[in-house]
């Protein structure tokens, strides 16, 4: 793929643009359609792209194996850290009315932590399965 | 009238692409064909009303699977053997008086999008008349996946990770020395 021009510069500025698109998503999940498993495939097509344009080792620089391997984890901690966040604070599992002052800032603040978790864990375990199959493919 | 006419022709080539994915025996095309079959669908969601289903249909079944299946394709062979050789007449029987006895199980269940269907009386009234003011989200299906059923959206995202895990076991990179390390 060293010599396709188009494809390399049409990827560069299409990558921006999809990263930015997967943040709304995330972030605009409670007022319009989607949320974090959305937001986390989008985001892992960005990369996806460019391991497709640039060749999987540029990718893999970009975005270790080691560093997804953690994120995928840290999604799951988040979204259940939540629930033991209520719990530490008198509610019940994953009652987010507890979270903060009022109950309705409260399940603001829930619903965003525990997207938040879905999407980090959503898109890095994407990416880990499509590396491993490349990983696998190129040896 | 214009959802009608567009329900018929999603439907229609849902049924032609799905004869083509059992017609036809190169594999890469079947590929294609699934994620034509999964934007199909979508655009039936939308059609729904259902934005957020919709919305993960194009990019789950459209987008991703169709790069996950095109990697795995990477990694085996690209065509099917040949066609089986056998009738196809036993197989044909079978799925036809199954259709028919889903067709007579549909003629039971109340009409499509009827408020008084039992389904939509159980819960679905307490999170369209309260939902706004109990969460603050305006978006239901965002209120019901991460805060009504968050423990639902809790295993769901376990199930993810954990099938993560099991690609990484079976196909992830064995970090092994090599045997003159392991003398040495």
């Amino acid at each position: 793929m060293k010599h396709n021009l188009i494809l390399r510069v049409v990827a560069k500025l299409l990558i921006p643009i999809i990263v930015l698109f997967a943040l709304y998503v995330q972030f605009h999940g409670d007022f319009g359609p989607g949320g974090g498993f959305q937001a986390g495939v989008i985001f892992s097509v960005a990369f996806i792209l460019y391991a497709l344009v640039y060749g999987y080792e540029t990718a893999e620089r970009v975005m270790p194996e080691s560093v997804l391997r953690v994120l995928a984890s840290l999604g799951v901690l988040i979204y259940a850290g939540t629930g033991i966040a209520t719990l530490l604070l008198g509610g019940n599992f994953l009652d987010y009315n507890v979270l903060a002052g009022t109950p309705l800032a409260g399940q603001h603040v829930g619903i965003l932590l525990v997207e938040l978790g879905v999407g980090v864990t959503v898109s890095s375990v994407m990416l880990l399965i499509f590396f491993a199959f490349v990983a696998r493919g190129n040896s | 009238m214009i959802d009608y006419l567009i329900n018929i022709i999603l439907l229609a080539f849902l049924a032609i692409t799905a004869i083509a994915i059992l017609r036809i025996r190169s594999l890469l095309a079947v590929i294609m064909l699934f994620g034509i079959f999964s934007l199909l669908s979508a655009g039936l969601f939308v059609v729904l009303d259902a934005a957020d289903v919709a919305f993960t249909e194009a990019a789950v079944g459209a987008g991703i699977s169709t790069v996950l299946m095109l990697a795995t394709l990477a990694l085996t062979r690209d065509h099917e053997e040949k066609p089986p050789a056998h009738q196809p007449w036993l197989p044909l029987v079978v799925v036809v008086i199954t259709g028919l006895a889903l067709v007579y199980g549909t003629l039971d269940i109340p009409a499509f999008s009827d408020p008084d269907a039992p389904s939509q009386l159980h819960v679905a009234p307490r999170y369209i008349e309260h939902g706004l003011e109990e969460t603050g989200v305006p978006n239901l299906v965002t209120a019901v996946l991460a805060s009504y059923r968050g423990f639902d959206t809790l295993g769901e995202v376990t199930v993810i990770f954990t099938a993560g895990i099991g690609v990484l076991l079976l196909l992830g990179r064995t970090r092994r020395r090599k045997p003159k390390e392991d003398e040495q």
